[in-house]
């Protein structure tokens, strides 16, 4: 069982990376500890920025930071992140166009039952609607290392959520392949297509392999580029596969359900299914716990698959 | 250079953009003129042909509303022709009523208030990281400071001791509704910052001799960045428009616009 937390693997890549890059800088408020981020605040402190309980600060120091050729990685839960900040992120990082990088950690439900507060059901929406602004959900510590080692090639800002815990690898380390703003094909299949990212992908290639013994080829596609969406790869699925699920921890409004049922609408009118969370306050539990209410696993997926064609 | 002068001919430029192009926020870039020009005649070692230079001081205009003042400063400072201002707030011009960092000269947008001296700290944190010895300048308005987030840049600032991050609060009493007093309580701005750890120098802030001085004193105060409270009067120049809130953002009629100019003109007599 793989024990790296996607976030702990951003902590890996900017650790390794920032011995010869001396710009890379990593900001906190007051969450080095939540974000895995002690390790670096120890051994690189003069590029380690500690802002205390400030995420509005948080962001407007990182970009002036980037406006003077840093290039700053603003870490912080999701939840605050993306929304209390938002102002920010659109006026001083997209708006201004500098060379910020937000990591919500934490995302989606994984605060489990500390409840609405903490969970950032609509980050994606939020950070989406944003003009100039990236957002990708990493499927796993493998992914996540490549997706980080890609952003610090690139100078444009982006919104990158993971959530708390240690998740099942996707991928194989000897042969996993990246490719920046490409969907990665987990699963190959032409009846039905799983579109999912994040902590998702991992329940929908599940999925696939229940669907498998049903006799039912399911592509699954990883969308960790949730913007820029990978269009060519939807409008693909909704030709070759007859139809197209979407799973997602986000609200039902907004987020990558929303995306591939507009290109599809106006490219390859398709049928498509989000699975997604509520519009409303969702159930106490842990994370998985509150998947599993929402059907948001491998059977639920399989059996939204099977009602479907 | 005679500054006085200068301010005179400023003012002339923003009412005359303002009466042109129909729009702007007329009594915020009168108030705040004076500071700009101590600024960019005086003290910031920018120029057009220096803004790519990592040493260059910084100049934030978090009261973003104010972009007249600073357009018709950077054209005559040479940062882009004049001639280019007469497209502003046209179709299609970069620009726009607030300021944008596509034109020569100016680093953030801005214009959402609360947002100039976090991006300060972010600069002034980044010249001590390079141990650069640029100056790191962002100005605000007094209505401003009743936004949250000024006051997480204000713990910042002094947290880390940036002594290369001068603020200054355009001190002009009024906001669009009416008295700062009377919208939202802003007494004792100095003890407030002073309480925060800052260094608080208070001026008459229309007053480019003060302003110099206290500029000059801000650059060599250690160990903690200085505030410069300038106490302004918004729509200072022009008679009519002096401490009025309707003057917020009201464009002149020719009568108006007639009347501005010549008492900017007499004001520069008494200068020459």
């Amino acid at each position: 069982m793989n024990k790296i937390a996607n976030k702990q693997e951003i902590c890996n890549v900017l650790l390794e990376a920032s011995a010869q890059d001396k710009d890379i800088i990593v900001l906190c408020s007051d969450s080095r500890g939540s974000a895995s981020l002690a390790d670096f605040a120890k051994k690189r402190p003069a590029q380690f920025v500690e802002v205390g309980i400030a995420e509005q600060n948080l962001v407007s120091i990182s970009a002036g930071l980037a406006s003077c050729g840093k290039k700053a990685f603003a870490v912080s839960p999701a939840s605050f992140l993306t929304t209390r900040s938002m102002e920010q992120a659109k006026v001083d990082v997209a708006y201004s166009n500098t060379n910020v990088s937000l990591i919500g950690i934490s995302g989606g439900v994984s605060y489990g039952a500390l409840g609405m507060t903490h969970h950032s059901a609509n980050d994606i929406a939020a950070m989406a609607s944003i003009p100039n602004m990236r957002v990708y959900l990493p499927s796993d510590h493998l992914q996540t290392g490549k997706l980080i080692q890609a952003l610090l090639q690139d100078e444009k800002p982006a919104y990158v959520r993971v959530g708390r815990n240690a998740v099942e690898p996707i991928y194989d380390a000897a042969t996993i392949s990246f490719e920046m703003d490409r969907a990665m094909v987990v699963n190959e299949g032409q009846d039905v297509t799983i579109i999912a990212c994040g902590e998702m992908v991992k329940p929908a290639k599940d999925a696939a392999m229940l669907l498998r013994s049903k006799g039912i080829m399911a592509r699954v596609l990883d969308m960790y580029c949730v913007k820029p969406i990978d269009e060519a790869a939807v409008i693909k699925a909704a030709k070759e596969t007859k139809a197209i699920v979407t799973v997602e921890e986000h609200t039902i409004y907004g987020g990558l359900g929303s995306m591939v049922s507009q290109i599809t609408a106006a490219h390859y009118p398709t049928k498509v299914i989000n699975m997604a969370l509520p519009d409303a306050p969702v159930v106490t539990g842990k994370s998985q716990e509150v998947f599993d209410h929402y059907g948001l696993n491998a059977e639920g997926i399989a059996k939204t698959v099977m009602e479907l064609i | 250079m005679n500054l006085q002068l200068k301010a005179c001919d400023i003012r002339k430029d923003i009412i005359t953009l303002i009466h042109r192009a129909k729009t702007g926020h007329i009594g915020g870039d009168l108030s705040v003129t004076d500071i700009l020009v101590a600024l960019y005649y005086k003290h910031l070692n920018v120029t057009p042909e220096n803004t790519a230079d990592p040493n260059r001081d910084r100049f934030i205009l978090s009261k973003g509303h104010s972009v007249e003042s600073l357009y018709c400063v950077l054209a005559d400072c040479g940062f882009f022709p004049k001639e280019d201002l007469k497209t502003y707030s046209a179709y299609a011009s970069k620009y726009i009523g607030h300021p944008n960092n596509k034109i020569n000269g100016i680093e953030m947008n801005t214009g959402s208030l609360g947002h100039g001296l976090s991006v300060g700290v972010g600069m002034a944190l980044a010249g001590k990281m390079d141990r650069l010895d640029y100056r790191v300048y962002a100005v605000m308005g007094d209505g401003e400071m009743e936004e949250g987030s000024v006051w997480e840049a204000v713990t910042a600032g002094a947290h880390y001791k940036l002594d290369n991050l001068t603020a200054f609060v355009d001190r002009n009493h009024l906001q669009i509704s009416g008295t700062t007093e009377n919208i939202m309580m802003q007494d004792k701005q100095e003890e407030r910052w002073a309480a925060f750890g800052w260094h608080v120098i208070s001026v008459l802030g229309n007053d480019i001799d003060a302003l110099d001085e206290a500029i000059t004193e801000a650059k060599t105060t250690k160990g903690m960045p200085t505030v410069i409270i300038a106490n302004t009067t918004k729509g200072c120049g022009v008679s009519f428009m002096e401490n009025q809130a309707g003057w917020h953002h009201r464009v002149p009629t020719d009568a108006e616009y007639e009347q501005a100019i010549n008492e900017l003109n007499q004001r520069r007599a008494q200068y020459e």
